[in-house]
């Protein structure tokens, strides 16, 4: 029977830890928000991971890595294109540019940060498909996965709390009637401070994450910690109407409507 | 025959069903099961789909009170339930603390389901362990301009007293809305 199902009804985490139980060989497939991620195992240990269509190619991993220069980030893209990342990583070690290691540690601190990104998606189709390999012209390493699932589990409590803080994204943000307050004087954080050049009634929190780049964990996070410092408040977009009498009256004669209105209020009080 | 409806909401025994139960002229139509999770056996049984209560206006208009599930894995209907209503009372247990942020939770998911207007009633005042309005109103985050009420569910008067503060809110945004 194939494993697959819905991130709403198992965890990334939970797929992690059967993966690692099992020893699992093979490749789980997720169709997330917008993305496609494809995380390869062997004996259930990590050994590759691509999300969506980022670029992978391992000149760009070790630049990320800063074990290469953009100078020679850019020499290689322009004079390696024949070769694979296996052929590139023997030449780079066999020349004595880098270290076996330089190359695997970079690589699994990208294909661990590919898992890691994998925690904040809430939903979307999985499936483990045990005859499909990762890429053969791919480096693999081999990650255990006990301290992934550690983390996962964090990142989902983490996660579960702040659904039940900020439980809709489509709602804007304000900053609070505080006079006394002065925003230069508060330390931020980076993120902090591109959410708050944001911060305005008509911008829901899902545009402002897609303005700053942050996903739903991040851009919740951000929020989180400055509802906490009574900086800003929850409130509906600007834009939206204030109230549909349509939907909520049987009638949609404004006159009628109140007369409804002032018959509710009679009633409520002579009860 | 026109109805209208007013739904009431908040954590798992916040005390929805009883507030309903004392101005409805019907017996509570309640779908109530016996509580299985040791977590939450606070109460003998629980609200599992809706509770529904009636308010005879005229012959021409009912007031149906509609109380959601307070259980987190019932939110499925809170969407449902919340289509076309007046307005809806936020209900939290004045007593347990530990319900507030899940109230908060539930009354952000409401207010963005539909934009109506809304009170919260801090139920259980009369318990000698109720935390005091202004202490759960900074608790709740709750802006100076929202209606945060005391209630004791079990009481008449005060209840009447939330639904009618609930009534003015929406006659008010009515008003507002023409302007």
């Amino acid at each position: 029977m194939a494993l697959k199902g819905n991130l709403r009804d198992f965890t990334i985490t939970q797929l992690l830890n059967l993966i690692n139980l099992a020893c699992k060989t093979g490749t789980l497939v997720i169709e997330g928000p917008g993305e496609v991620a494809r995380t390869a195992f062997r004996e259930g240990k990590l050994a590759y991971a691509q999300i969506g269509q980022h670029d992978d190619a391992l000149p760009t991993i070790l630049l990320k890595n800063r074990k290469i220069s953009p100078a020679q980030h850019k020499f290689l893209q322009e004079k390696a294109t024949t070769m694979n990342d296996k052929e590139l990583g023997l030449l780079l070690v066999n020349a004595g540019y880098l270290s076996q290691e330089d190359v695997l540690d970079s690589l699994q601190a990208y294909y661990v940060d590919a898992v890691r990104q994998l925690f904040t998606w809430a939903e979307g189709f999985f499936r483990f498909e045990q005859e499909i390999s990762p890429p053969g012209d791919k480096i693999l390493v081999r990650v255990d996965l006990e301290n992934l699932i550690i983390e996962g589990s964090r990142q989902l409590r983490e996660w579960e709390h702040l659904q039940e803080e900020i439980p809709s994204l489509d709602m804007a943000l304000k900053f609070t009637d505080r006079p006394g307050t002065n925003l230069r004087d508060i330390n931020l954080s980076v993120e902090e401070w591109r959410v708050v050049s944001y911060v305005n009634p008509q911008n829901t929190m899902r545009q402002i994450a897609k303005a700053t780049k942050m996903n739903d964990l991040e851009i919740r996070r951000v929020v989180y910690s400055l509802l906490q410092a009574g900086l800003v408040e929850i409130v509906r977009p600007g834009g939206a109407p204030v109230i549909n009498p349509k939907k909520m009256f049987p009638t949609s004669d404004r006159v009628e409507q109140k007369g409804i209105m002032d018959k509710l209020i009679s009633r409520i009080r002579s009860l | 025959m026109q109805t209208v409806k007013i739904v009431v909401t908040g954590p798992f025994n916040s005390g929805k069903t009883q507030f309903i139960q004392t101005v409805s002229e019907i017996d509570v139509v309640s779908t109530e099961r016996k509580v299985t999770a040791e977590a939450e056996k606070i109460k003998e049984s629980t609200t599992v789909a809706m509770d529904f209560g009636r308010i005879t206006v005229d012959d021409d208009l009912v007031l149906y009170l509609f109380g959601t599930p307070g259980q987190k894995r019932f939110d499925f209907m809170w969407e449902i339930l919340s289509e076309g209503m007046l307005g809806f009372v936020v209900m939290v247990d004045s007593t347990r603390p530990e319900t507030f942020r899940e109230a908060r939770s539930i009354l952000e998911t409401f207010r963005a389901y539909a934009p109506t207007p809304f009170v919260v009633a801090a139920n259980k005042q009369d318990k000698a362990d109720a935390w005091e309005l202004n202490d759960m109103r900074v608790a709740l985050r709750l802006d100076s301009k929202i209606k945060l009420l005391p209630c004791t569910a079990t009481k008449k008067q005060p209840v009447k007293a939330v639904l009618l503060e609930l009534l003015y809110s929406i006659l008010a945004e009515m008003e507002a809305g023409e302007a």
